[in-house]
């Protein structure tokens, strides 16, 4: 397809690398920070082509991965009500819970639906009126859009058995956290290209300079990885860290403003507790209390969550960067796809499921 | 999950309050939400997650990248 398939030629992805090699003298750890990037480098075998110096690491750009323990066991708990249709995207149903996942829910009896937009989540409570339909809204600023507008419609439309569970989180305060941290080793940053198309890259420069960092948008296929990654390359050896846009067909500095108003006028600002990470400052969105009823925390009572960790995953320190997931005790042994100990091997974003998936 | 597509929009439609079109991925038609790309037209690329078009993709910085693309394979 056209605007595709030329960012997948293998010749320019060999012209890129050889760039690359060319530009390098020192060794750079530069940290992509979407779990779709990790994927696709390692789908396409692009880590291990560039040349030894520069060490890829793996960010915490995994929704379903970040997603906090104790959200995953209330979605479990509110979705095996009888009353409930609980609609989700197909990722979440496999995370593992304290006790079980969604999956194990729907086993049982709950009404568990995979969603591929939230705008089906309110179609369904449109066809249910009896019941009551709860979507699970997580995800970056990519996502949020679409989540914004859902309950935007519901409120509009006077949809009195929509509600949503949110877990919302932003990647700013995410790069803000890891180069904060005293065990930090990341040079430069890839920034997520879709997050960039909602939300342009002004944030991002405060970042770039304080930390002296650099911060390249990039997108997702294989010449837009490696052109991404040689300018990282460059801005690193020539001592000059700022944001650059190495993704400008759909990147903007200011980003999608009608997306950025309707995630302003569904969500505020909070604090937000990664898996495996821990709280990170004003890091995610909530529902606005003018939207309080459509929130399903409010809506169901489940009780208190006592959530419980596997003892085995380390998925926080792969989330961070600090470690792969083959230096996991677990990675291919107690934990595979087929039965996950942590997020980092269900997802379709998680770096545990691309290395055990494209590496072994 | 925070994949988007493109995709190219063959027409649009209204939906209650909302924008809607249809889009063909490389064969593939699918509806998508055009709320937030209010300019965008039939033809126009657009890049696509959870079903809503999320931005209209620029063929003049699309031809600029291609341009730098065939350059580097000169000089190598
Ligand atoms: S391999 Fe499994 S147990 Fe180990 S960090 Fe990844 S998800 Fe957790």
């Amino acid at each position: 397809m056209k605007y595709l398939d030329e960012y997948r030629d293998p010749k320019t992805t060999a012209e890129l690398l050889a760039q690359i090699r060319r530009t390098v003298t020192k060794p750079w750890t530069i940290m992509e920070i979407c779990g779709g990037q990790t994927h696709s480098f390692l789908r396409h075998g692009l880590d291990a082509m560039l040349p030894a110096p520069i060490e890829l690491v793996h960010g915490p750009g995994c929704p379903v991965c970040v997603t906090p323990l104790e959200q995953i066991d209330r979605a479990a708990a509110i979705a095996a009500r009888p009353e409930v249709i609980f609609t989700s995207f197909g990722d979440m149903l496999r995370v593992p819970g304290s006790e079980q996942d969604l999956f194990a829910v729907r086993a049982k009896g709950g009404d568990v639906r995979v969603v591929y937009s939230p705008l089906d989540a309110l179609a369904i409570a449109g066809a249910n009126p009896d019941k009551q339909v709860v979507f699970f809204a997580i995800g970056f600023e990519t996502t949020a859009p679409p989540n914004a507008m859902a309950v935007l419609q519901a409120r509009e439309r006077g949809l009195k058995n929509f509600s949503m569970l949110v877990s919302h989180v932003r990647v700013p305060p995410a790069i803000e956290a890891i180069l904060s941290a005293p065990s930090n080793r990341v040079q430069a940053f890839l920034a997520a290209g879709h997050v960039c198309t909602v939300m342009g890259y002004w944030e991002y420069e405060p970042l770039a300079a304080k930390f002296r960092t650099p911060i390249v948008v990039t997108g997702f296929e294989p010449v837009d990885l490696l052109r991404g990654l040689l300018a990282a390359v460059r801005q690193l050896e020539s001592g000059r860290p700022e944001v650059e846009n190495a993704y400008a067909r759909l990147v903007s500095r200011e980003g999608n403003r009608p997306a950025q108003d309707a995630i302003g006028r569904a969500f505020l600002e909070c604090d937000r507790a990664w898996r495996g990470i821990g709280v990170i400052p004003a890091s995610g969105w909530k529902l606005r209390d003018a939207l309080a009823e459509f929130d399903a925390e409010k809506r169901f009572d489940v009780g208190r969550i006592a959530p419980k960790e596997s003892p085995l995953c380390i998925a926080g320190e792969v989330l961070q960067g600090v470690k792969k997931p083959p230096e996991c005790p677990a990675f291919g042994k107690q934990c595979t796809p087929q039965c996950p100990l942590g997020a980092p091997m269900v997802s379709a974003e998680g770096a545990c499921a691309a290395y055990f998936r494209y590496r072994t | 999950m925070c994949l988007g597509i493109p995709g190219k929009i063959l027409d649009t439609h209204e939906d209650g309050s909302l924008r809607m079109g249809r889009i063909d991925y490389g064969g593939v038609v699918k509806e998508a939400c055009l709320a937030y790309v209010p300019d965008a037209k039939p033809g126009d690329y657009v890049l696509v997650h959870a079903d809503f078009a999320l931005n209209v993709l620029s063929p003049d910085e699309a031809e600029e990248t291609l341009k730098l693309f065939r350059e580097l394979d000169q000089t190598t």
